[in-house]
Order: C-alpha cells, then structure tokens, then sequence
C-alpha cells in the first residue's frame, strides 16, 4: 500500500516535470522518474501477504493441490509482474539513452538546449 | 511493524529526492538525485520480496542511466540553469 | 496562464484515472490461477528454482525476443547518431594512480561476477540480463582508469551479432526439434537434476547469449556516447 503510493506519487512528479520543464535534460530525468514510477506501480500488485521470494529454496513449504496429487509451493510472491518489470527496467535504459543521444545531436546543431529555440516548425 | 517503518522511510526519502530533482537549478544536481532515487526503489523492490527486480533496478538505474546522463551533460558543456 | 491551468488539468485527470488503485487495493492472501499455473509447471516440467526466469524464458518468450530486438534497434540508434568522425575535441585527464592500480585488478574480477550471474539465472536470482548490464560496468570502469582506452568495434560488433543470431538459433532448434507450436521452447534439451548447474533445458545456454548480447550492447553505448578525446 505504502509502495503503491509511493509509486503513483513519482509517477505525477514525472509527468509534472515534462510538462513544465523547459531544459531538454531535465525532461529527460521526468521521463526517467516516470519510468521508475510505472515499475514501482507494477511490482506493488504482485505482493502476497507474508509472502517470500519466487525462488524455490529449502526454505519453502511444498504442498499438495486438491486436483491430483499437483506440487505447489505456497506463500510466494506473484511472478509474473517481476517478470514484466524486469523487461521494462532494460528498456527504459536503451529510451533514454537514444533520447540523449537526440539531445546531443539538437545542442550541436543550434547551440542550445532550450526547447522554446527549437522553433522551426511553430505555426 | 519494523519493516512497515522501514518501508515509510525509504519512501520519503525517495520523494524528497524526487522534490529536490525538480527544483533545484543545477542539472547535475538533478541527475545524481534521480541516481538516489533509484537507489531506494531497489531496497523497496528487496522489501517487497522481489530481488531479481531489485538487481536489475540497482545495477541499471543507480548504475548505468546515471553515468549515461553524466556523459552528455560533459558533451554538452551547459551552465545547467533552467 | 492558460498552460498553468491546462497543466493542472492534465495531472488531475491522470490522478482521477489513477484513483481505482488505491481506493480498491487489497493485499492478496495468495496467488491467483495464472501464477499458480506457472509455479506448478516450473517444478515438475521444466526444472527450474527461479520462476521469474521460468517465466521470462520460456513462457513469455516472446516478450524477451522483443526486448532484445528493441535494445539492438536502441544501440544501432545511438551509433548511427554519434558517430565518432571527428577526432580531434575535448581532453580526457588521465586516472590517478589508486584507480589505475584498483581498476586493473578489479576489472577481470567484475567480468566473472558477471559471467557467473548469467550462467546461473536458473538457480539464484539473476539472469541474463543483470550479468549483462555488469560486464558492461567493468567496461566503463576500464574506461574511466584509463585515457586512451579504445574498445575493438569489430570484435564488439561479431560479439553481438553471433550472440543474437545463436539466440534465435536455439529457438528454431526448440521449433525443429519439438514439434509445432513450440518456438522458444526450452525443453529439447534434458531437465537434469535439481539445483545442478547443467539442468533445466536450455536454458543455461539461451541466457549466456542473452548475458553476452546485452554486455556487448550495452558496452556500444557507453562508448558512442563518451564522445572524442585524447590524453589531456
């Protein structure tokens, strides 16, 4: 509850900063604050009550299902929103990087990284 | 009730990190804030029983976007006011 | 003004479509169909302690053949942009003595770590895609030590290739070998034995090139984006 908070809180802050912000880096870091918002948003949902890790060690109790003699372990987290994220996580970075490999090429072509310069295509 | 008092710190520190990104006037003073914020997501992943997650989110985000962001700023040679 | 406003409308309304989250949020008591479906078939079928990576490699395959196709598009992107034509530019100041020392002996150390979290993502958290991001790390440490380092693009380059197209490889061999419907399928291979290194299928392999893709790319990056420069 506190993570899902905490996460939809720096999801608005991101969303605050691309908005307002007029230096091109610092609307990058508002897309990267975003990101990280999302995943916070994501792996909060998949929390089990006293719940340990994915990880099936000796530490976790294996039972038995109703339907014919299936093996399940019990009392882990979901993991499918780790899964998810762990995707997310590497595709947020390669975003970002291509975003400021387009913001080195607009500062070598016009000098500036204000975006109320870049006016060419204002009607 | 330990872990849920751990778990309102990190989260605080982690939005006053995000304020301080916002409104500071140097950028790099904003880059390395966003490192810290991303820091702490990975000791809330580890809280939350989700350490693959939170290796990905410690090597990546407080390791890779940052030093990513330091190299442009270097290539860009601003003064960083907003 | 009016911008103000319309900014304070915009996050109003994603704050609104927001709101169900916490308004309806319960903490579940356990595991709903889909996940238990996915646990049981990562113990008996495939063999495999870590789930996550049960899930990632084998039953959403698909979503990780995306994933590496967007990090090759991401990469091939910044190399396009940046190309390192001009050589003249700024000055690199050269690594002290503690770094220089520290980062020669440190660097080989880092590069294991990071084969041996890639290797063993079917047993301990971890995976491809962590060893990955480390062996580029040790890179970057490389870099920062010392000035005139250069990365060899032509080895950089047959890395990744090879390693994306053995990729796809193994998921036709899955395809080939098992039957239709079943492209990144990693049982074509024999389950082993619990919790030994060579166990569940195919998977060792799939996330060593995985692991190898993600360093080399990732290594691309850093050094398209460190710019022009010679010793100070």
């Amino acid at each position: 509850m506190i993570v899902l908070l905490c996460g939809i809180l720096l999801m608005l802050a991101g969303i605050w900063t691309m908005l307002v912000k007029k230096n091109l880096i610092r609307m990058i870091i508002g897309f990267s604050i975003l990101d990280t918002g999302i995943h916070m948003l994501i792996v909060a949902i998949g929390y089990v009550k006293n719940g340990t890790a994915p990880i099936i060690d000796a530490g976790v109790r294996l039972a038995k299902t109703a339907e014919g003699a299936k093996v399940v372990a019990e009392k882990i987290v979901d993991p499918v929103p780790s899964a998810l994220v762990l995707t997310a996580i590497v595709i947020g970075l390669a975003v970002t990087a291509l975003m400021l490999a387009y913001a080195i090429r607009l500062y070598k072509t016009r000098g500036s990284l204000n975006i109320d310069d870049f006016e060419e295509q204002k009607w | 009730m330990s872990e849920t008092i751990l778990l309102v710190l990190l989260a605080l520190i982690c939005l006053l990190s995000a304020l301080y990104s916002i409104f500071t006037r140097k950028v790099l003073h904003a880059v390395i804030a966003s490192g810290v914020i991303s820091l702490t997501a990975s000791i809330i992943y580890l809280l939350v029983a989700a350490p693959d997650v939170a290796m990905t989110e410690a090597t990546i985000g407080a390791g890779l976007t940052t030093v990513v962001f330091l190299y442009t700023l270097k290539q860009v040679k601003e003064d960083g006011d907003d | 003004m009016i911008k103000q406003l319309l900014v304070v409308l915009a996050l109003a309304g994603l704050a609104w479509l927001l709101w169900p989250f916490l308004a309806e949020f319960r903490v579940s008591e356990s595991n709903n169909a889909l996940a238990t479906e996915y646990i049981h078939g990562s113990i008996n079928e495939l063999n495999m302690p870590n789930v996550v990576t049960a899930v990632v490699v084998t039953y959403r395959g698909l979503d990780t053949l995306g994933e590496v196709t967007v990090l090759f598009l991401a990469t091939a992107g910044v190399g396009f942009l940046l190309k390192r034509r001009e050589l003249k530019g700024g000055k690199r100041r050269a690594g002290t003595e503690i770094l220089r020392t520290g980062a020669s002996f440190l660097a080989p150390l880092i590069v294991m770590f990071g084969v041996y979290i890639f290797t063993h993502g079917h047993l301990s958290p971890g995976g491809g895609f962590q060893g990955g991001v480390v062996i580029a790390s040790a890179m970057l440490l490389l870099c920062l030590a010392y000035v005139d380092f250069d990365f060899s693009h032509r080895l950089l380059t047959w890395l990744e290739s090879l390693s994306g197209l053995a990729y796809a490889g193994l998921g036709l061999l899955g395809l080939v070998l098992l039957g239709a419907s079943s492209f990144l399928d990693p049982r074509f291979m024999p389950a082993g034995n619990w919790l030994r290194l060579f166990s569940a299928g195919a998977v060792p392999l799939i996330y060593s090139c995985v692991g190898l893709k993600v360093g080399a790319e990732l290594s691309t990056v850093l050094d398209s984006l460190r710019g022009p420069g010679g010793a100070a």
